[in-house]
């Protein structure tokens, strides 16, 4: 039915070209920025929250870099409603170059194998982890990294945790590549994990304490109550404990960094507010030149609704083209930075990116067609064609 | 779309649908009064106005500098509504039409001209003479095949692709004429259309006009300020300061 129209919403794009490229080339840029940042944002604001995982954390009420004591584990076991146990210490150990940052912590291999089914590795890897004092397992996003394979031998050097006879490069055998069992959780692939009693027996300080459980409970439903019972635990100790759900540790972790969500969207906002000002402006000023074509349509009888749709149609159209290729710069642009950056910022452009983008062109071409529009259905045919 | 369907003008066949009974008018003015409201001064422009064109006529209206031409035109037309008085074209009252009513009566019973062309300057010739078919039910090859026919008729059938900057003033005029033609309106209303054209230019623009007149029947108001032009006129009426003046 529109299609016909076509050729004049063609017309009116075409009528200046130098205008309508440069107003692509800030629209383009405009959402190449968007895209990028906006995936920055999903990543930092929204962790994995996946169905099924359902693990309590427990860390120092005051801080979780404050370490608690190793000797809570018996006591928390005791709780009811606790199925399995496992702790870790992030080792915050640096291979190379302090610019080759991933996580590396040491765990309790055997519980926390057991209570992260997600971390997929072959029996006999695994194995092999379980029996290794020096063993470590490490993600396949981070071994691509590198190009280390089973049976290297990887120093870290301490930033923490220096060793008790004074020296601060700690060596590990790789033993075990692994993967996670579903996309959403990717990250974990960067993490390098290896024994906690490796690490806590060779350390200078800190002996005999860990930086947080991990608490796997019966029943789901019951989490709430087995956090409340464990805080209440150690309430008015030394070291009293706040238990949460991964899904806020991880948030409250991210939130150290700051807020990234309210940084991308203020700058965001700055973005498209000149952005606005900018193209519609410039629609504004393409559409009164204009001014006699749309008088000459509405004489030959063209209905209003069709020359305030050709007006509309041709701002939103500039927005879905311009938008739609930063956000395929977007697209190509985030794994060359990922490259660029070691795998570091490793950021997929999301569907609900996408999503919000296109929601964003159309509403951005609404705001900027809707004024000229609205003029070409004031404009008073005998007055326009009389110049 | 009524008209949508009627027939091309390169098959003569002019005849006015609705039954205008008795009267063979195709214009009909009573009482006609225009004015305009510059801030809170009225000015009238036209007075008190009465005009019969019957169908088939050529009349040239002539008169001097904002003696009100256009504005008499803009009335027959459609374009604009009198204040006082009452505007019937073939039979039918276009007087108290509403914009959106009056745009489609527009679209199927009057073609214009105007001095400056006013064609789309990023369209082909072709393409804006088939601009006024977009808004008929025809199909893009009947809108073609109708497009082509009056560029024929305009003898501009060689010059459907090019673009209005690509062609000479009169060219333009013509293509602007053949876009008039396309939708076989009963009506040609045409505002200085040699207004800006050198004299053999004009010529031709005036005996295509006389051409259409004569052989297609259709029924044409020339609005001109030069006595020549006027000339190919069947008659021509004097607009002064808002008056018809009385033939004598
Ligand atoms: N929108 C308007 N508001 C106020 N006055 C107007 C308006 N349109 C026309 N007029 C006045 O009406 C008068 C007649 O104008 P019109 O354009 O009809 O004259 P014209 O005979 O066509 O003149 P020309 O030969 O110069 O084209 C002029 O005095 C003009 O200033
Ligand atoms: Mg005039």
């Amino acid at each position: 039915m529109f299609v016909k129209y076509l050729p004049l919403l063609w017309a009116g794009l075409m009528r200046r070209k130098t205008r309508t490229v440069l107003t692509l080339l800030s629209v383009v840029a405009a959402f190449t920025l968007f895209g990028m940042l906006d995936a920055v944002r999903i990543a930092f604001n929204a962790p994995n929250s996946v169905a099924g995982i359902n693990r309590l954390i427990v860390t120092s009420r005051f801080s979780i870099i404050q370490p608690l004591p190793f000797a809570y584990t018996s006591r928390i076991q005791a709780i009811t409603g606790v199925r399995n146990l496992a702790y870790a210490i992030w080792f915050g150990g640096v291979y190379q170059d302090r610019k080759n940052f991933f996580p590396n912590m040491a765990v309790s291999v055997h519980e926390y194998l057991t209570i992260h089914p997600e971390l997929v590795l072959p029996a006999a890897q695994q194995q092999a982890f379980r029996h290794t004092r020096t063993g470590a397992i490490v993600g396949k996003t981070l071994v691509e990294r590198f190009g280390w394979k089973i049976g290297d031998k990887i120093p870290l050097e301490a930033t923490i945790f220096p060793k008790k006879d004074g020296g601060n490069i700690w060596t590990f055998d790789l033993v075990g590549i692994f993967h996670a069992d579903r996309p959403e959780l990717q990250g974990i692939e960067r993490q390098m994990l290896f024994h906690y009693d490796y690490v806590d027996e060779g350390r200078m300080q800190d002996q005999g304490t860990v930086g947080w459980y991990i608490v796997q409970v019966d029943d789901p439903a019951d989490s709430d109550r087995v956090a409340l019972a464990i805080d209440r635990l150690f309430a008015n100790s030394a070291h009293e404990t706040k238990t949460q759900s991964e899904k806020d540790f991880q948030r409250s972790f991210v939130k150290q960094i700051g807020n990234i969500g309210l940084i991308v969207s203020i700058i965001m906002g700055a973005v498209f507010f000149t952005l606005v000002l900018l193209t519609g402006n410039t629609m504004m000023q393409a559409i009164r030149e204009r001014i006699p074509e749309l008088a000459v349509l509405k004489t030959i009888g063209f209905p209003n609704r069709i020359v305030l749709l050709l007006v509309l149609s041709e701002a939103i159209v500039i927005m879905l083209c311009g938008g739609l290729g930063g956000l395929m710069l977007a697209h190509t642009l985030l794994p060359v930075m990922a490259t660029a950056t070691s795998g570091q910022l490793n950021l997929p452009l999301t569907l609900s990116t996408w999503l919000l983008g296109v929601a964003l062109m159309i509403l951005i071409g609404l705001l900027i067609g809707l004024p000229p529009a609205l003029r070409t259905l004031r404009l008073n045919v005998v007055d326009a064609l009389r110049g | 779309m009524a008209h949508g369907s009627r027939q091309n003008p390169a098959a003569p066949d002019a005849q006015p649908e609705q039954d205008a009974g008795t009267t063979v008018e195709l214009v009909r003015l009573r009482g006609v009064s225009k004015s305009y409201s510059r801030g809170k001064q009225r000015v009238e422009v036209l007075h008190h106005i009465d005009l019969d064109i019957p169908e088939g006529d050529f009349v040239a209206l002539m008169g001097p500098s904002g003696s009100g031409k256009t504005t008499l035109l803009n009335l027959i037309a459609g374009l604009d509504s009198p204040t006082h008085g009452s505007v019937s074209i073939a039979g039918q009252r276009i007087d108290h039409l509403s914009s959106g009513a009056l745009a489609r009566w527009r679209a199927t019973h009057v073609g214009f001209v105007f001095q400056f062309y006013n064609l789309l300057p990023m369209l082909s010739a072709q393409k804006n003479v088939e601009l006024p078919l977009l808004l008929t039910r025809l199909s893009a090859a009947q809108r073609r095949r109708h497009a082509n026919i009056a560029l024929q008729l305009v003898g501009l059938a060689g010059r459907a692709s090019h673009r209005p900057g690509e062609l000479s003033g009169g060219q333009q005029q013509r293509v602007a004429i053949a876009r008039a033609l396309v939708s076989d309106p009963m009506l040609l209303v045409c505002d200085e259309p040699t207004g800006d054209l050198d004299r053999q230019s004009a010529e031709e623009v005036l005996r295509l006009l006389q051409r259409l007149n004569r052989e297609y029947g259709k029924t044409l108001i020339l609005v001109t300020h030069d006595p020549k032009a006027a000339e190919h006129a069947l008659r021509t009426r004097h607009l002064d300061k808002g008056t018809l003046v009385e033939q004598g």
